[in-house]
């Protein structure tokens, strides 16, 4: 997949506590620092305000796409919306993903986030096609010409 | 900030991921990134491609700001622009160290609880 951020983690924790902390709604805004106001369901905007103190004002907005339980937890967002005064609902979004992979001890969490070259559809003047590589390794890729 | 300009902001830096997001565009930037402007056919040089595919990359790299094509005589030349491109690198490291900071709370969440 083209243009997205990949991270790894290892959670000492069972896949069904991991699976909690993601995907019940009250403790996902524990970490994630959000107050939301109802359960996640696919297919469904979910809807809080930020937790994070000094920006309890800014609303916070997601549409749940995927819940395959211990496996995977998707939604896609507008990254980065924190102007309370700018409607940001016709603004592209990105997409992101959280999947479990089974290990000794616990679970690996692969968090992906992609989708920055969309364009909102209405302006888009061609539709550009990602090719397989990574973004992350694109921009090594460029920075080390840059710097070069 | 202004509605229309977090708007153009947003396309400006989607244009920018867009246009990087291919192998010879890639290629091209890489080729210009020496700081000197080059012709059409210096850049074809050693590629598979024609002129004209070259030339319609390098449009595509020019709506989004990371070329500038000038005329030298009768040739046009093409330059390296990076600031659009740093701009989009630094959004990227933004995004990447706020997750940094939300998994390293969710890993303390769910292992504290373990313990």
């Amino acid at each position: 997949m083209g243009n997205s951020i990949e991270k790894r983690i290892e959670l000492k924790a069972p896949a069904m506590r991991v699976w909690r902390a993601l995907t019940d709604h009250r403790e996902f805004g524990e970490w994630f620092r959000v107050k939301l106001e109802a359960p996640f369901v696919p297919g469904q905007i979910s809807r809080g305000y930020v937790a994070y103190p000094g920006y309890e004002h800014l609303k916070w907005e997601a549409t749940v796409q995927k819940m395959e339980p211990e496996r995977l937890f998707s939604f896609t967002w507008h990254p980065y919306a924190v102007d309370p005064k700018v409607d940001y609902s016709s603004e592209p979004t990105t997409l992101v993903e959280f999947r479990l992979e089974p290990m000794a001890g616990g679970v690996v969490l692969v968090l992906t986030e992609s989708g920055f070259d969309a364009i909102p559809r209405d302006r888009r003047i061609e539709a550009f096609r990602m090719n397989e590589r990574g973004w992350g390794e694109q921009m090594t890729n460029i920075a080390r010409h840059v710097a070069a | 900030m202004s509605r229309p300009r977090i708007r153009a902001e947003l396309e400006a830096r989607a244009s920018v991921f867009a246009a990087l997001g291919d192998e010879t565009r890639l290629l091209l930037v890489g080729k210009l990134s020496n700081g000197l402007p080059q012709s059409i056919s210096r850049l074809a040089e050693g590629s598979a491609l024609t002129r004209q595919a070259i030339a319609k990359h390098l449009r595509v790299l020019e709506r989004a700001g990371l070329v500038r094509g000038m005329r030298a005589g009768r040739e046009s030349r093409f330059a390296f622009t990076p600031e659009p491109f740093k701009e989009a690198q630094s959004y990227l490291e933004r995004v990447s160290s706020q997750w940094d900071d939300v998994l390293a709370r969710l890993k303390f969440f769910v292992e504290d609880e373990e313990s």
